[in-house]
């Protein structure tokens, strides 16, 4: 007797998603190949690098003040801390000691661009489960940021803020009061965020245990900043190794238990709180002095003096030109970036341009993590937990 | 009194209850405020292209309320940000899949002409993989500079011929980027 | 601030790997130690697991080129940080661009894979027994490693720019 096959034969069969390069889903360019069993993510493959633009290349060519324009454009929702990390490194390797009034500044600028950062990773999970409001919401609330630091620097997002020493000019009167404002007007656009989303069922539904992974598993991959804290290890730079002054401040480490989405996104909000809280300070207790340290190598002369002044003419052409002398030696500096330690390790022959110089981009370490927190989830708890992560291209790519 | 201003009617001849004009004129008026764009954002122009979007700027106001992500029925591919040799293959596909009449924005200096990173990663520039209508400077450009570039835009789809895409000019424009 | 001192660190390392430390150097408060490149496994296991020093967090894997180092012209850095001590280290390895390999240390920071693909796709460094050893950044047809000193950093196929209006 023949044997009868039957027309249908349990083989699991897998589909082949081609989540990215562009996908309206995925902020940025990063490209998943997921493997999907009906909706269920059996594998990810992650392709990465569509915007690498060779940064640390272009840093061993240029002379130490024009790589800050190059950390502006690393995590560019929060540029900022980047440019105030480079400085921050260069000081180091020269021994520089800043004035407490331009570690303040430095502390209100980072705060604020924290608080931006943060906005702006919040809102968008906000959009990933369908909800626009909170984001058309937030973003009159980084506009706000942006007119302060417009006041600092007349940039809005890739701000080249500061200078090696210290910063360009002093806050200006209208700059101090759009700080002021900011602190008192900000918390009741935060709750009324907070209010949107936090205890919204639908969102909560969809984000409580999408993507989780355990403080363990956080650790082995590398993971720092809000993502970390969210699985329950309270690391921060900031604490930890406490840079421009922050020692001085009172804050707390919000962290989370259960390394969610749910959790990414409430740590955030507290750090948010918590940001508020510490420009708060700094804004109160702003120490008079200087703006600048005395680096003359380095820390660009006032332009009047560099017309009517001999010395000063020469500081200026010495500083444009790259020509400033710098030790041998290396130094690895590091600041609490918008997602994490933001390193910087510089190695120095004394040349005009950095010999070598690395950044540790915390997004590049942690996103490998991805297809882990993903396995075993549907495809729309993998888009919540990409936005939750808060993946920067720039900082991804380098 | 209502706030909302009707787009002015293009030239033509009017009467007791007609009105008459150009099958093109007619058409581009219609075209020009109703782009749909498509956000091809990579990186810092993106963040900026969002604040474009969001309610400080808000872009709706000039007819690309709904953004396309599907570039089949998307009339402008809006290039923001640097596009790595990486990516060019990835942008010309994307181009490829868009319906004529299109039309291509390039925001900020990176798709420009490759702005600061002169890398060997890097494309100098996205008019090096398919054609450009508009370029707007800027690293990145403020919200402000972007919707100008947008209604510059809206002037070339308003005062483009019915014909300009079937013209040999076009097809030769086309074929010099490999486009069939 | 840190409670166990640089010293001790240098001092258990020396103790328990005599042959591999060859140079070390204090820098800006943090201990910089080249060691031999056959040995990066066993030290950094021995430190993560040392009671004491527990090295337990791979800050950063990246690598550097010295052309005029004869026989040790490509290096990894890595970068440990002890969470339980807040202290960091820095460890190098230095190998020859002829024969450019060294362990993979996945086995004992998973955190590494990527950034030791990096490193392979700037310098061409080959990490024996990386699971996936491919680019990373760039594209894979790309047959020479960028970051290597002797490679330029422009645009070659740039054919708009005027040599001369750069001075060169």
């Amino acid at each position: 007797m023949e044997k009868i096959e039957t027309s249908y034969d349990y083989k699991p069969e897998f589909t082949q998603l081609n989540l990215g390069p562009t996908h309206p889903a995925t902020h940025g360019i990063f490209q998943n190949i997921l493997t999907m069993d009906g909706e269920i993510i059996v594998n990810a493959e992650q392709t990465v690098g569509y915007i690498h633009r060779a940064f640390e290349k272009i840093a061993e060519k240029r002379p130490y003040y024009q790589v800050t324009p190059l950390t502006d454009r690393l995590n560019y929702c929060s540029s900022p801390i980047n440019n105030m990390g480079w400085h921050m490194t260069v000081e180091k390797l020269l021994g520089v000691e800043t004035p407490k009034r331009v570690d303040y500044m430095r502390i209100i600028i980072m705060e604020l661009a924290r608080i931006a950062d943060h906005l702006i990773c919040n809102s968008v999970i906000g959009v990933d489960v369908g909800a626009l409001t909170g984001f058309t919401y937030v973003f009159q609330w980084r506009e706000k940021i942006y007119d302060i630091y417009e006041e600092i620097c007349g940039a809005r997002l890739t701000t080249n803020i500061g200078r090696i020493g210290g910063l360009e000019r002093d806050f200006s009167p209208a700059c101090l009061k759009k700080i002021k404002e900011f602190i008192a007007e900000f918390p009741a656009a935060l709750i009324e965020f907070t209010n949107l989303l936090e205890r919204n069922r639908i969102f909560m539904d969809r984000t409580i245990g999408a993507g989780p992974i355990s403080v363990d598993r956080a650790l082995a991959y590398g993971f720092t900043g809000p993502n970390l804290r969210a699985a329950g290890l309270d690391y921060d730079v900031r604490v930890m190794n406490p840079y421009s002054s922050y020692q001085d401040f009172d804050f707390v480490i919000p962290i989370g238990t259960q390394g969610d989405t749910y959790d990414r996104f409430m740590v955030r909000q507290q750090e948010m709180w918590e940001s508020l809280k510490i420009v708060k300070q700094a804004f109160e207790n702003l120490p008079e002095g200087k703006f600048f340290a005395d680096v003359p190598d380095f820390f660009l002369p006032p332009k009047e003096e560099v017309y009517h002044n001999m010395e000063a003419l020469i500081f200026h052409f010495k500083i444009v030109m790259g020509e400033a002398d710098v030790p041998v030696g290396e130094v690895y500096h590091a600041v609490e970036g918008g997602n994490g330690e933001l390193g910087y390790y510089l190695v120095s022959d004394g040349g005009r341009a950095a010999y070598r110089l690395h950044f540790r981009r915390p997004c590049f370490i942690y996103y490998q993590a991805y297809p882990e927190m993903i396995k075993g989830s549907t495809l729309s708890d993998a888009i919540v937990t990409m936005s939750s992560m808060n993946v920067i291209a720039g900082e991804l790519d380098a | 009194m209502s706030t909302i201003q009707l787009t002015d009617a293009p030239a033509g001849i009017e009467g007791q209850g007609f009105f008459a004009t150009s099958f093109e004129k007619a058409v581009g008026l219609a075209r020009a405020n109703s782009i749909w764009p498509l956000p091809f954002a990579t990186s810092c122009c993106g963040i900026e292209f969002m604040a474009t979007m969001a309610s400080n700027y808000d872009l709706a106001r000039f007819g690309s309320e709904r953004i396309s992500f599907s570039p089949r029925q998307a009339d402008l591919l809006m290039v923001m940000g640097t596009i790595a040799k990486k990516m060019g293959p990835v942008l010309r596909q994307v181009y490829l899949q868009m319906a004529e009449p299109r039309w291509v924005i390039a925001v900020g200096a990176c798709a420009s002409s490759g702005g600061i990173f002169d890398t060997y990663s890097v494309l100098q520039g996205i008019d090096k993989v398919i054609p450009v209508d508009v370029y707007v400077p800027g690293c990145p450009p403020r919200p402000e500079q972007i919707i100008d570039g947008i209604t510059k835009i809206q002037e070339l789809v308003k005062n483009e011929p019915i014909r300009r895409r079937n013209s040999p000019e076009y097809k030769a424009l086309l074929a010099s980027y490999g486009i069939q | 601030m840190s409670t166990i001192s640089n010293g001790y660190i240098l001092n258990e390392i020396s103790e328990q790997f005599p042959d591999s430390v060859i140079d070390s150097l204090e820098s800006y408060g943090m201990l910089s130690i080249e060691v031999k490149a056959n040995d990066i496994i066993a030290i950094l296991s021995f430190l993560k697991t040392h009671p004491q020093i527990q090295m337990n967090f791979l800050t950063d894997v990246c690598g550097i080129h010295y052309p005029d180092q004869i026989g040790k012209e490509l290096g990894v850095v890595y970068h440990l940080h002890s969470f339980t001590n807040n202290v960091r280290l820095r460890l190098k390895c230095f190998v020859p661009s002829e024969k450019p390999e060294i362990h993979t240390i996945t086995s004992v920071f998973e955190a590494a894979n990527w950034q030791e693909r990096e490193t392979f796709d700037f310098y061409g460094i080959e990490f024996v027994g990386h699971p996936n050893l491919t680019r990373i950044l760039n594209v894979d047809e790309m047959d020479y490693f960028p970051l290597r000193k002797e490679y330029p950093l422009e645009d070659q196929t740039r054919t708009d720019k005027d040599d001369s209006y750069f001075g060169r």
